[in-house]
């Protein structure tokens, strides 16, 4: 009953839409590498990142590259802003307080989303050919062949960073120890605001390649869900691991998608990898590529 | 509560540990069960009286939450769908076998619990962040389930209705019965969560909280105690599903979505993590919120915006407010209501004056 055409059609789907989830996951994985924070709010990100790129193009008028640029601009100077007033005030304090404060944050960012210039779901136009390579078999929607080839590319980008860049080595030292980071001169808090605005930029190509598969509105947040079985299954602080968990997820539910909705009513490509990600947690709590953490009283 | 004692006088562990510590705390507690009982549902009118009832279903949750979250230190983001577990056991209970309350009540809870320290079981292994994203996985799953199996929605809508609860021949058909009948399971929920927490179980989910390695080491069960606290609050959590559903006359899984389990969440930090005042004050506020808000927004509505927006924007208002008030307390003041009440007593402990 395993069709290998329909299946090697899923294979594909789920490899470029995975590659546009580890994206996502990327700005959730360089936060937590650097700041030892959470981001529950990284879907409203993306969805905030939409709403500017599209307002400059919609109420602003700019052309498309302005809007981008402006949605990044805007993207960094939200991810400094946020590290300022609330994240810096909430350092030191147990896991929960962070949580809630970008569970918080989230709410802020989606109930502001519906208000003023957007109701409604609005286009995010690309100028990208609107059918489908065919290769075969498959078919291939230009967006998600860019999105992907934008994916490895920022995931290479930022992968080299933390290996080999001065920057990207201190940042390194901050999420190790912040104590001994400090001692060796690295101011510890730019570092926190920098991790922040890198997530800014990830999010802001995000929110306009997302945005334009989904369109602009504030179910664009919902993409956030996804990061967590990503995280979870890569692990926490791995840039390959958000490559690897992109992947899983992505494949994992388009095979779900195509082989058990006809069975149970639809709704199993968000269900699939929530339950994937429990067995990952039962089994291997750290992720595939995840630091293993040894706790001492 | 509201009295001034002149020092700390107290001698043995018992006094420290008591209830009640002086006899006019008693007189306070009675004085408040009179307002609650006789002079808050006499006087106000059946409107307000629902609003009250929403109340009583959200300290009921709260106090459930508040065990997990706020005693044993694990943080849980299912809730909600904990929630709605209680909610359609009871529901199918009372529509298939046409059983009594008090039984849909006991199912609904004990089938919660279970299901509770089920999701609870990851917590033995991983804690903080971890458990919050497999609770998360939980919630998501239990509303999948919900949604998807037939046998338990019964049907498209996901929807069952259930018959008002009796008592005897009397049917709690008003606002003012309903009033009683929740107000009697928030007294239970409420003296449960005091004795609990002062008790060798309370003190142990306090422990783990701490320092749970340290708390094992000197002899507690870890594994027994982390699932006790997500069965216990579980529990809670399905018996304000099936109060809820009671109230509501509907069981319906969109009444327990993930935002449900945020604002349980919210009550309890906006209350005070770890107190029982606070989860009180906590779950009042939050229900009492969108409502002032939309009264706030009624009286300017025709001034910045017409109807038709209006509707539209009190849910998001409501969520922007709810969101800040979150990032707020958390920054401005961790320990929530529940402290700022604390600070006026003090202040008028010994005022006029200053120490």
């Amino acid at each position: 009953m395993l069709d290998w055409q329909f299946s090697l059609l899923l294979l594909s789907n789920g490899v470029l839409i995975g590659l546009m989830y580890s994206l996502i996951a990327l700005g959730f994985v360089l936060v937590y590498k650097a700041t030892d924070a959470v981001n529950f709010a990284q879907g409203e990100f993306v969805m905030i990142a939409g709403f500017v790129v599209v307002g400059g193009l919609t109420v602003a008028g700019v052309p498309l590259a302005v809007a981008v640029a402006g949605g990044l601009v805007a993207m960094i100077a939200f991810g400094f802003a946020l590290e300022r007033v609330v994240l810096r005030k909430l350092i030191g304090r147990p896991v929960i307080a962070v949580v809630m404060a970008t569970i918080g944050l989230a709410a802020i960012l989606r109930g502001i989303g519906p208000f003023g210039i957007f109701q409604g779901t609005r286009p995010l136009p690309l100028p990208l050919p609107d059918e489908p390579f065919v290769l075969g078999p498959l078919f291939i929607p230009p967006i998600q062949l860019v999105g992907g080839g934008v994916s490895l590319a920022f995931l290479a980008g930022f992968g080299w960073f933390f290996l080999r860049s001065r920057k990207g080595i201190a940042m390194r030292a901050v999420a190790d120890n912040q104590q001994v980071a400090m001692a060796m001169g690295i101011d510890v808090e730019r570092y926190f605001g920098l991790a922040w605005a890198m997530t800014g930029v990830v999010s802001a190509l995000g929110g306009v390649l997302w945005g334009n598969m989904l369109g602009v509105d504030v179910n664009l947040a919902l993409v956030g869900f996804k990061v967590f079985p990503v995280v979870i299954l890569g692990g926490l602080d791995s840039i390959p691991g958000a490559i690897v968990g992109g992947l899983i997820v992505g494949i994992v539910e388009n095979f779900a998608a195509g082989y058990v909705d006809p069975y149970v009513g639809g709704g199993t490509k968000d269900f699939a990898p929530y339950v994937l990600m429990i067995l990952a947690l039962m089994v291997r709590p750290y992720g595939i590529f995840g630091k293993r953490i040894i706790e001492r009283v | 509560m509201i009295h001034r004692e002149c020092g700390v006088l107290k001698t043995t562990y018992e006094a420290d540990m008591a209830l009640y510590p002086l006899p006019i705390a008693r007189y306070t507690v009675a004085a408040i069960a009179v307002l609650f009982f006789l002079v808050i549902p006499l006087a106000l009118h059946e409107y307000y009286l629902s609003v009250a009832n929403l109340v009583w279903i959200a300290v009921i949750g709260a106090l459930g939450l508040n065990i997990l979250v706020g005693y044993t230190g694990q943080v849980s983001i299912g809730h909600g769908a904990f929630m709605s577990v209680g909610a359609y056991t009871a529901a199918n209970l009372a529509t298939r076998l046409g059983s009594p309350w008090p039984i849909n009540l006991l199912a609904g809870g004990l089938m919660a619990a279970l299901i509770g320290a089920v999701v609870g079981i990851p917590s033995l292994r991983i804690k903080g962040l971890y458990l919050a994203i497999a609770t998360l996985a939980g919630q998501l799953i239990i509303e999948w389930t919900i949604n998807h199996v037939t046998f338990i929605s019964g049907g498209v809508q996901a929807s069952i209705e259930v018959p008002r609860p009796r008592i005897g021949p009397y049917v709690l058909a008003s606002q003012r019965a309903m009033y009683y009948f929740l107000l009697v399971f928030v007294v239970i929920a409420i003296v449960g969560t005091l004795n609990l927490v002062r008790s060798r179980i309370g003190r142990a989910f306090v422990a783990i909280r701490d320092q749970d390695i340290a708390a094992e080491i000197i002899g507690i069960n870890i594994f027994r105690y982390k699932l006790l606290a997500f069965a216990i609050s579980s529990f809670y959590a399905g018996v304000t599903g099936v109060l809820y559903t009671y109230f509501l006359g509907i069981a319906n899984y969109e009444q327990f979505q993930i935002g449900v389990s945020i604002d349980y969440l919210a009550m309890i930090i906006i209350g005070g993590l770890g107190s029982v005042l606070g989860s009180i004050f906590g779950a009042a506020f939050v229900t009492l919120l969108p409502i002032l808000i939309r009264y706030a927004m009624e009286a300017f509505s025709g001034v910045f915006f017409s109807q038709a927006t209006m509707l539209n924007l009190i849910p998001a208002l409501r969520l922007t407010l709810f969101g800040a008030l979150i990032v707020v307390f958390l920054i401005v003041e961790p320990e929530g209501l529940n402290r700022l009440w604390r600070n006026i007593r003090s202040y008028f402990r010994v005022w006029p004056f200053a120490y």
